[in-house]
């Protein structure tokens, strides 16, 4: 990383200079600086309006940068790492979506782990490839996804040599890590791309002692959910390439779902925040790591409660942990994540990530102070004392569930469908999504087999209180099923 | 030349006291913390603007958020204090020869040292052998103790600051832990008069309410403080202030003071039908 040119941030130094060039709009966006929308104006602010701009020959142009994006998209790669890297502003998801349609076409195979979000799957309904699942395995004591362990990629990459590309969860939602330089070695021997969602780990590049970033470890691309833990605006995201991939290609895949009206707002806030983590992000993750410690080791001493750490690791389904993640085990006093995290936020006014059957994720950054980690503890404290219950018969025991895929997602999406209630689906094969949201990783996607297993997992869900999408029906009371003639 | 000191007690309403010289003005961790001499009501300590004690009338809200308790239950023995860095909590506990132990959690020593050094009519006895002083936060120094104590005050800043912590739910329910089946939570409850406070000090009741079986609130008239019109929270697992009032046996210990006396106890619970109905509303 070159210090010197970290310092720059091209997009933000253009729109200072747009704006005290005092230019007269009579382009699009028609508030004209604020002054067509005084209420929004006053709600987020005149310096916000004033930077909401349109693409212009001094601002250059996101679906075909030739100055200060481009600039701006140079030093970011220097960041990173990378060969290059792509400012997103369509989410994430966008990034998820052209790694995948990057590197895969309509029929061609892609290893991935089930545990994947709904944008990986997403891309395969809209691209047509061909998904081979590898069992990412479940800790039975904690109830969650694990990562992917080196002896099943080996075996998956084996039985499938003809697959174009393995994409790889790193971290997942609870922070656990796989071997991702080994994956990549060996997935590179067989002439697979290697695509990693990043979404959660964008500290990987910045802070001192984590885990291997994808770029680090040789991988080809990552999707760097910037907005999540690097202080970016929600929605801005970075797509990474490394050196096997070619980047004028990759800009036309983005280039087919991408808005032409890219937002300043989103694209700044990239760039400072790029700025900031290559500066101060050593700084910043290392107070994010203490809080999360602390939080950890103060949470644990309740009693009830699990917060794992780094003592997880263990080389193979557990490679590596992300310690500024504050992921928390609650099923040992009779409650469900969700239940605790409902209860956190009806009864404490505290909002935390995602709760699920067996634990809930709290968001730890620079941002959260002394005072509102104690808020937290101690409202778990209350809560074990007021809510916990040594009767834990009726939890739920997780286990993965090996789906069996029938279809491939988009002949799934696109066939014919008829709405069955949940309970009457067992043994169909599954024409859309079902997940709970957040964290948004699919129990059902297009394709799978339904099982009576799967429909309970569903059914308790619901019951738990977690938010489930994915079907077409609002109230999640049916699910479409393919129609076979 | 004139120098004023002036607290906004709303955007449109000022309250302002004629200042003789500044004595002390110093940033800790935490906040800003200044001390002024004045004419009219002698040093003052000020927290980020906001007056906190003023020599002339801290007698009033040290009264009132320590005897009230004490009348109701003679038997207190262990108390903590959270907050109250100036002091004058403390040294009206002391008066109490039956109070053999106060913890002070207060998260801010700067408070302390300046109050020992500037103001000591209230500091007075923080050195005293049954005071223990703890400087960290009181919402993490509660949550670590379980039916120890017969009485907590909560001698806090307002709701906005460092003082955050202590109006929230699980405050109050850590709160109710840390105290005995005989224990008083006393609390400062701000105003009502100005709306600024009036929806978070309602919200605090509730809280309280819902987590002991008894919640009253009671007043006083704190002349320095926005509106003057001050109440404080009582809430209590066994005790009622006004049943369980021991009039004759506190009137007997024989303290003297200037603004509590036992009639006045009962009266401080009669609160005027505004803030009731605050209170009561939905």
């Amino acid at each position: 990383m070159n210090i010197l040119l970290q310092q720059k941030a091209p997009i933000y130094e253009a729109l200072l200079k747009h704006k005290s060039n005092r230019v007269v709009p009579f382009d699009v966006p028609g508030h004209k600086g604020g002054r067509g929308n005084k209420e929004l104006t006053e709600f987020l602010g005149e310096n916000c309006m004033k930077a909401d701009v349109n693409s212009m020959k001094p601002l250059d142009n996101l679906c075909h940068p030739t100055s200060v994006i481009r600039e701006a998209e140079q030093i970011a790669a220097d960041a990173f790492g990378s060969k290059a890297a792509f400012f997103i502003v369509n989410g994430t998801t966008a990034s998820v979506q052209g790694m995948i349609m990057s590197v895969c076409k309509a029929g061609d195979k892609i290893i991935m782990p089930r545990n994947v979000h709904r944008s990986a799957i997403n891309a395969l309904v809209v691209c047509g490839a061909v998904p081979v699942y590898v069992n990412p395995g479940v800790s039975k004591d904690l109830g969650i996804p694990l990562g992917m362990t080196l002896s099943e990629v080996k075996k998956a990459i084996l039985n499938n040599p003809d697959a174009k590309a393995i994409l790889v969860n790193n971290p997942t939602y609870y922070g656990i890590c796989s071997d991702l330089r080994e994956i990549v070695g060996f997935a590179h021997e067989y002439g697979m791309k290697v695509l990693v969602d990043e979404a959660h780990g964008t500290h990987f590049y910045f802070g001192e002692d984590m885990p291997v970033s994808a770029m680090a470890a040789g991988a080809d691309m990552a999707a760097v959910s910037m907005h999540k833990t690097g202080g970016s605006l929600t929605q801005s995201s970075f797509l990474l390439c490394g050196e096997g991939i070619n980047p004028r290609h990759v800009r036309q895949i983005i280039n087919l779902t991408q808005t032409t009206s890219g937002s300043y707002l989103l694209l700044v806030s990239l760039d400072i925040a790029r700025k900031n983590l290559s500066l101060n992000g050593r700084e910043l993750f290392k107070k994010t790591v203490e809080i999360a410690e602390y939080a950890r080791s103060e949470i644990n001493k309740l009693g009830g409660y699990y917060a794992f750490g780094k003592e997880l690791i263990d080389k193979d389904a557990v490679y590596d942990f992300d310690p500024t993640k504050l992921s928390v085990h609650t099923r040992n006093m009779g409650l469900a994540g969700i239940e605790v995290y409902d209860l956190l936020r009806d009864e404490y006014g505290i909002q935390i990530e995602f709760g699920d059957i067996s634990n809930f994720l709290a968001i730890i950054s620079a941002g959260d102070r002394a005072l509102e980690i104690e808020r937290l503890i101690a409202s778990l404290s209350e809560i074990r004392r007021l809510y916990g219950k040594e009767d834990k018969s009726d939890m739920f025991d997780h286990e993965y569930i090996n789906p069996e895929v029938v279809y491939a997602p988009q002949q799934a999406f696109y066939s014919p469908k008829k709405s069955l209630p949940i309970r009457k689906t067992a043994g169909k094969v599954c024409g859309e999504f079902v997940m709970c949201y957040p964290p948004g990783i699919p129990i059902l996607a297009p394709g799978e087999r339904i099982t009576g297993e799967i429909i309970n997992y569903i059914l308790y869900a619901k019951g738990k209180g977690c938010l489930l999408t994915g079907t077409e029906d609002m109230a999640v009371n049916k699910i479409n099923v393919v129609e076979v003639d | 030349m004139e120098l004023w000191y002036t607290e906004n007690h709303t955007e449109e309403a000022r309250f302002s006291i004629k200042i003789d010289r500044q004595l002390v003005s110093l940033q800790s961790d935490f906040q800003r913390i200044d001390v002024f001499e004045s004419r009219e009501f002698g040093r003052i300590l000020t927290l980020d603007g906001y007056l906190m004690v003023t020599e002339k009338d801290e007698f009033i809200y040290h009264d009132m958020i320590t005897h009230v308790a004490m009348a109701t239950n003679p038997d207190i023995r262990k108390v903590l204090v959270i907050g109250g860095g100036d002091g004058g909590a403390v040294r009206e506990l002391l008066r109490y020869k039956t109070i053999a132990h106060i913890d002070m959690v207060e998260i801010d020593e700067e408070v302390v040292k300046v109050c020992k050094e500037y103001l000591p009519v209230t500091a007075c006895g923080l050195t005293d052998e049954r005071v223990h002083l703890y400087f960290e936060d009181g919402l993490k120094y509660v949550r670590t103790q379980e039916g120890k104590y017969d009485l907590i005050i909560v001698d806090s800043t307002d709701p906005f600051g460092p003082g955050e912590g202590l109006f929230t739910k699980e405050f109050y329910g850590n709160c109710y832990r840390a105290l005995n089946d005989k224990g008083i939570l006393v609390n400062q409850h701000e105003s009502m008069y100005y709306s600024s406070y009036a929806a978070s000090m309602k919200r605090a009741h509730q809280r309280i309410k819902g987590t002991f079986p008894i919640a009253k609130i009671y007043q006083a008239h704190i002349p320095t403080y926005p509106s003057g019109h001050w109440l404080f929270g009582f809430a209590s697992k066994k005790f009622n202030p006004i049943k369980d009032l021991d009039a004759d046996k506190w009137n007997q210990l024989g303290l003297k003071t200037r603004y509590y006396n036992t009639d006045l106890q009962v009266g401080a619970f009669a609160i005027p039908n505004y803030i009731k109905e605050q209170l009561e509303s939905d």
